[in-house]
This record gives structure tokens, sequence and C-alpha cells, in this order.
């Protein structure tokens, strides 16, 4: 299967995650955040998809383009801009390599400079960074994406709504978090980290 | 369009953007002041659409932003960079720094003495 075709049947993957899981993850934002984590995502996902089904693609610079900048516009609250930065980065990475680790390793990028966050301070970050670590060392797996997920339980939020909250924000699983643990496992799922 | 420079104000609620307009239209009836807050059905959040075509309805080529929190941030810097206007966001207390400017503003204060005036007021990175 082509790279842009798997890419999109892992999309596919991660709408219906979030889709299916809006709930659960209204609930954890709503714990530390302001609770809409997974509404404002599955309207995002859903207009994504909507594009999706009116356009086809040859290449995967266009693809992330049109899903980054649908994300930026549809999402509202601050997974917008960063996921939508996550796939902008990567649209301009595709045009010198379609390489797995590189493209996430750029979405990466666009997350930490949109956001401005580090590694350790409860965000999505915490689970992108050792995934795309684990990426460039061939060894991402369903174990790697969970114990990135659960470190995020006992760290204390320093960026983002939850921060806000202090030491009241340890103890509860970061919503960003759970959505890219979704992100990573359709990449799994889709076959888009297979050579 | 009688001062050169245009002021936006982002909340994630239209109310506390409008709100905060009204406190300031008071001070600064010259200065043109507009709003984006919360999202495009009214919800509560930010909008990068909003806020992008808000920036480009001034007439002001130099616009100062001011927003509430974080995220409003992201996307007015997303907004920014893809705007061909010169657009300077301020990290400062959203009501304190808004009103100080808009009053210096209206007094033809030069900018950067705005911007000296308004740094004590700097919250957020």
């Amino acid at each position: 299967m082509a790279q842009t075709e798997k890419w999109i049947k892992s999309f596919e993957h991660f709408s219906k995650k979030i889709t299916d899981e809006k709930s659960f993850l209204n609930e954890l934002d709503s714990a530390i955040g302001d609770g809409d984590h997974g509404s404002n995502l599955t309207r995002g996902v859903a207009a994504v998809n909507e594009k999706l089904e009116q356009q086809s693609y040859d290449n995967l610079s266009d693809l992330f383009k049109d899903i980054g900048m649908v994300l930026v516009s549809k999402v509202g609250g601050a997974s917008g801009p960063l996921y939508g930065s996550a796939f902008i980065s990567m649209a301009k990475q595709s045009k010198e390599s379609d390489d797995i680790s590189s493209l996430l390793s750029s979405g990466l990028d666009g997350i930490t400079k949109r956001g401005k966050a580090e590694t350790g301070e409860k965000t999505m970050v915490d689970v992108w960074a050792p995934a795309v670590d684990a990426l460039k060392e061939g060894t991402l797996d369903q174990s790697v994406i969970d114990s990135a997920l659960e470190s995020t339980k006992d760290m204390k939020a320093t960026k983002g709504r939850a921060s806000y909250l202090g030491d009241r924000s340890i103890g509860h699983i970061d919503p960003g978090a759970q959505s890219s643990a979704y992100f990573f496992e359709s990449l799994l799922e889709a076959g888009v980290t297979d050579e | 369009m009688s001062k050169s420079y245009g002021v936006l104000l982002v909340s994630h609620v239209e109310r506390v953007a409008t709100g905060l307009k009204q406190l300031l239209d008071q001070v600064a009836s010259d200065v043109t002041i507009k709003t984006a807050g919360g999202t495009e059905d009214g919800d509560v959040g930010t909008s990068f659409d909003l806020i992008s075509e808000t920036l480009e309805s001034f007439e002001e080529d130099h616009i100062l932003c001011f927003y509430d929190l974080g995220s409003a941030k992201m996307n007015l810097d997303m907004a920014t960079e893809m705007t061909e206007k010169n657009v300077e966001i301020l990290n400062t207390a959203f009501i304190e720094g808004a009103y100080t400017t808009a009053s210096l503003l209206q007094a033809d204060v030069p900018l950067d003495n705005i911007k000296e005036q308004i740094s004590k007021l700097v919250i957020k990175e």
C-alpha cells in the first residue's frame, strides 16, 4: 500500500478512537482542565474526514497540510494549533523524506515550538517524545505508548490549563497525552510504521 | 482610522472580549479596538479563523494584541505567522495591559514608551 493510503487509514483509526472515546477524553480533561478535549477533537476529526472524502491525494505533503489546516480551524481548544502544527510541520518535512521517524520527529518539533513545552510538563509531548525516540530505534510498540501515557499520571503540570492546578494536577492522566496515545496506536494499526 | 495602531482583544469567551472593549472604549474613543472572542459557534474557546479575519479587517497595519489564556496565544501566533500585517502579541495581564495601552495610545504616547510602561504587567511568557 502506498504511504498516503496508509496515512489516510491511520487517520481513520485515529478519528474512530477519538470519536468513540469522546466522553472519556472529556472526563480526563474535566479532572485537570476545561473538560472539552474529547468534544473539540471529535469536531476536528469529523471536519478532516469530510475534507478527505472530497479530495484525493497522491502525496503526503498535500494530505498533511489539509489535515493540519482543518484541525487548526475547527478544533477550538489548544489541541487545534498543537495537532495542526504537528501536521503542518510534517507536510514540510515530507517534501524531504517520507521516512516515518523523520516525519514524526518534525511533527514533534511543530508541537514543542507551538506550545513551548518540554518533556516532563504533563502534556502530549510526554507521549510524542518517547514514541518518536522509539520510532528512531525501530522499537515503537503498544508497551512504549502505554508506559509513556502512564508516566503522565504522576507528573505535575507546568504547561497548559492543568498548570493552574499545580500539585492538584498530580494523579491524573493528561488528556492530550491520551489522545496522542490513540494517535500512535493508530499508526501501528494502519501499518504506517512497517518498513 | 485616527491612530497608527489598532488593538485586538482575544478571549476564550466572546463577552469577556466585548466587555473589555467596552471598558477600553471609555478611555480610548479614537483607538480602533476589535475583539475575537470565543469560537465561531459561540462556544468557549478561541478560533484561528476568527482571529485571522479580525486581524485582516483592521485598516491599521500595526496591531497590538492582548489575550487571556495560553491556547489563545497559540492561535494568535499562527494567525500572526500567516498575515502580512505587523502584529505584536503582548504577554501582559489581559485587562490591565490592554487598558494601559489603549489609554496611552489615545494620548499619542510613542509605542516604545507604552511598551516600557506595560513591561511591569507582563505575566505570561
